[in-house]
């Protein structure tokens, strides 16, 4: 048996980048506070003690510096992390993750390399419109990059270990209201592979397909469905791309029924994707349309009564999952 | 033309070997070498063999072949969509270089770069980038990495004037500024970024005084007189070599050809164009050869039949090469693993 710890999947991060600094020299991190301050969020605190400043660089505000930088660094063989303190300052450097990063394998005939890690937190808290987005989508729809976005501090542990031993660039999202979660995590390195959804609650009455901090929602609300009889299934699909659709799929076999549970935008997003594959792939299992919950389509306001309206929450959830029980 | 001005540049004691008559011949076949293709190039472009975007590097030469001539194998190049004359000066084959520009398997990169994307890793050659500026921050991060590891190289990022309006030039050059990187900015200033003049687009028309504002020595030079480009590249490359962290050159040049094919050229006279004629850095160094004695007109037919040969079979091979395979679309999207 491996021995497990409680730890905050803050910590789990922590401990994953610590144990590939170990294990590697050519493993770096750059970003905005990662070093001195030890993280705007605090994933990287004692690194730069431990590791020091050749390892652990502070850079300049500079999104697309960072990630150009990182990218060339990972060509002439070094494994970087590169943090984007948000994903909505990622969009500032979105010319170098999508032309550079994600095409540098492929435009040169798979002659190059780029394995960067780009580390960043999804999220919000009273934020306003330009510092609460969910960006995920943006970056699933590019090839060439592997996007996860875990939601547990295992899954996160596990996730980017295996993104530090990977050669292909990935784009890792962490959630800020996640970062305080407790769960229980092996020691010492696991690796959990791309592209493996994970069932996180099972049940024979409906599906919800979600991923990130959306999945404590569902399974709050799932807990409470219970109570009342329901059995929902949670899936966990813990990378973007890939997407393990073969988890999905069974899953919808079994209840016939499913709701695509996320934290962006309606239009163009995770769950028109999700949807309309189960949708097409699924539709002699389907004893009901495939249901969205998703933020409203809004740029998110700073009040905390509007700012809450945005979002699905456990009651929202329970509703739509008993009105397509009903 | 002009005169190197920077009060930056500084004696240094790094000067280039003396030039040999058989590089300096070397040089004029490679210069030759480039021209010819680029010719061939276009000539295929406007048979439809060649598609999308071709843009040709016609009376920038000199500044590949002397740049080249003063790197070592080793040292790492990034540069712009205009590549050609970057990677033939490198010693890169034309053969598979030719079969690149007609989407053939047997090309620089499988067929799925085209003119814009040539590249040889072996060469130390990383490429050539199509969004304006993009590469600025990966050759940074080449010469990150070599700092890091302890390495014996550097960094050479090549880009045209109009690349220094956009903010990952800035940001680039600050961050190499900041960790003294071990990389050489070679600025090729043609005067036009697509139509528009230098000084109409950039508030600092002498491109190497932006340099200033990261405290990077700096200098601008003619870049059509390949031995002043050979001299200058070596010194501040060695520099760089040195610990003394980033550098900049400007090369003055001209761009004889429209941006890209099918440029109606309406920005500039024809009358301007043909002023710059006699500034071609081909046939200024020709002159140069036979100046001091270097080669007869006999030697120097000899060399362009000889590129002209070269240019044939690579020609002949890429109309030769099959198409990849339909199942390489699938490919090297990611590593697989």
């Amino acid at each position: 048996m491996t021995e497990t710890i409680q730890i905050t999947y803050r910590d789990a991060l922590k401990e994953a980048m610590r144990e590939a600094l170990q294990r590697d020299n050519t493993v770096v991190i750059m970003g905005e506070e990662v070093g001195v301050w030890g993280g705007t969020y605090a994933v990287t605190r004692g690194l730069y003690d431990e590791f020091g400043g050749k390892r652990i660089i502070d850079t300049p505000i500079a999104e697309m510096g960072i990630i150009g930088v990182a990218t060339g660094a990972a060509m002439g063989g070094l494994k970087p992390i590169a943090e984007i303190m948000t994903i909505n300052f990622a969009l500032v450097a979105i010319d170098q993750i999508v032309n550079n990063t994600a095409k540098i394998h492929s435009m040169f005939g798979g002659t190059m390399r780029a394995p960067v890690v780009i580390r960043t937190a999804a999220g919000w808290g009273q934020l306003a419109a330009t510092h609460s987005q969910s960006f995920e989508a943006w970056f699933a729809h590019v090839p060439g990059l592997i996007v996860v976005m875990p939601s547990t501090p295992y899954d996160a542990k596990g996730l980017l270990t295996t993104a530090m031993y990977s050669q292909n660039p990935v784009v890792f999202i962490e959630h800020s209201r996640l970062y305080g979660e407790k769960g229980e995590v092996p020691r010492g390195e696991f690796r959990i592979p791309f592209g493996a959804a994970d069932v996180k609650r099972a049940g024979k009455d409906l599906t919800i397909v979600t991923y990130s901090r959306m999945v404590h929602v569902a399974l709050n609300a799932a807990k409470e469905l219970a109570n009342q009889g329901i059995e929902v299934e949670v899936v966990d699909l813990r990378s973007l791309r890939p997407i393990d659709w073969n988890t999905v799929y069974n899953s919808v076999r079994k209840t016939h029924r499913a709701i695509v549970l996320t934290e962006d935008w309606m239009s163009f997003g995770v769950s028109a994707e999700v949807a309309a594959r189960i949708s097409h792939d699924m539709f002699d299992y389907l004893d009901a349309p495939v249901e969205r919950l998703t933020q409203e389509e809004v740029p998110l306001p700073y009040a905390s009564n509007l700012e809450k309206l945005s979002f699905p929450d456990e009651a929202r959830v329970a509703a739509k999952v008993k009105e397509m029980l009903a | 033309m002009v005169a190197p001005v920077s009060p930056a540049l500084s004696v240094t004691g790094n000067s280039a070997p003396a030039l040999s008559r058989e590089t300096a011949l070397r040089w004029l076949e490679q210069m030759m070498l480039i021209r010819r293709f680029e010719e061939a190039a276009e000539y295929a472009y406007t048979q439809k063999k060649v598609g999308g975007f071709l843009h040709l590097y016609i009376g920038e030469e000199a500044i590949a072949v002397g740049a080249v001539a003063a790197m070592r194998p080793d040292d790492d190049i990034f540069t712009h969509y205009r590549d050609h004359g970057w990677v033939l000066a490198r010693g890169v084959d034309p053969r598979p270089a030719m079969a690149e520009l007609y989407g053939k398997a047997t090309g620089l990169v499988k067929g799925k770069g085209g003119s814009m994307h040539f590249a040889s890793v072996e060469h130390h050659m990383w490429g050539g980038y199509a969004i304006v500026g993009g590469h600025i921050p990966l050759a940074a991060g080449m010469a990150f990495a070599h700092q890091y590891l302890e390495r014996d190289r550097i960094a050479f990022c090549v880009m045209g004037e109009g690349a220094t309006n956009i903010g990952m030039f800035h940001e680039a050059l600050n961050m190499a500024a900041v960790w003294k990187l071990p990389v050489v900015f070679l600025v090729e200033n043609n005067q036009y970024g697509m139509g528009t003049a230098v000084d109409r687009a950039s508030a600092v028309a002498d491109i190497y005084e932006k340099a200033a504002a990261y405290r990077m020595p700096a200098t601008q030079i003619d870049g059509n007189d390949i031995e002043r480009v050979y001299q200058t590249i070596h010194e501040f490359a060695e520099r760089a070599r040195r610990g003394q962290g980033p550098q900049m050159v400007e090369a003055m040049t001209y761009r004889f050809r429209g941006h890209s094919m099918g440029d109606p050229q309406r920005y500039r006279t024809k009358e301007e164009v043909e002023g710059r004629r006699p500034n071609d850095p081909i046939n200024r160094w020709e002159n140069k050869m036979l100046e001091r004695g270097w080669a007869t007109e006999d030697e120097i037919k000899q060399i362009f039949t000889r590129v002209d040969k070269q240019i044939e079979a690579a020609v002949q091979f890429a109309e030769e090469s099959p198409f990849p395979e339909p199942s390489e679309l699938y490919t090297d999207i990611l590593v697989e693993e």
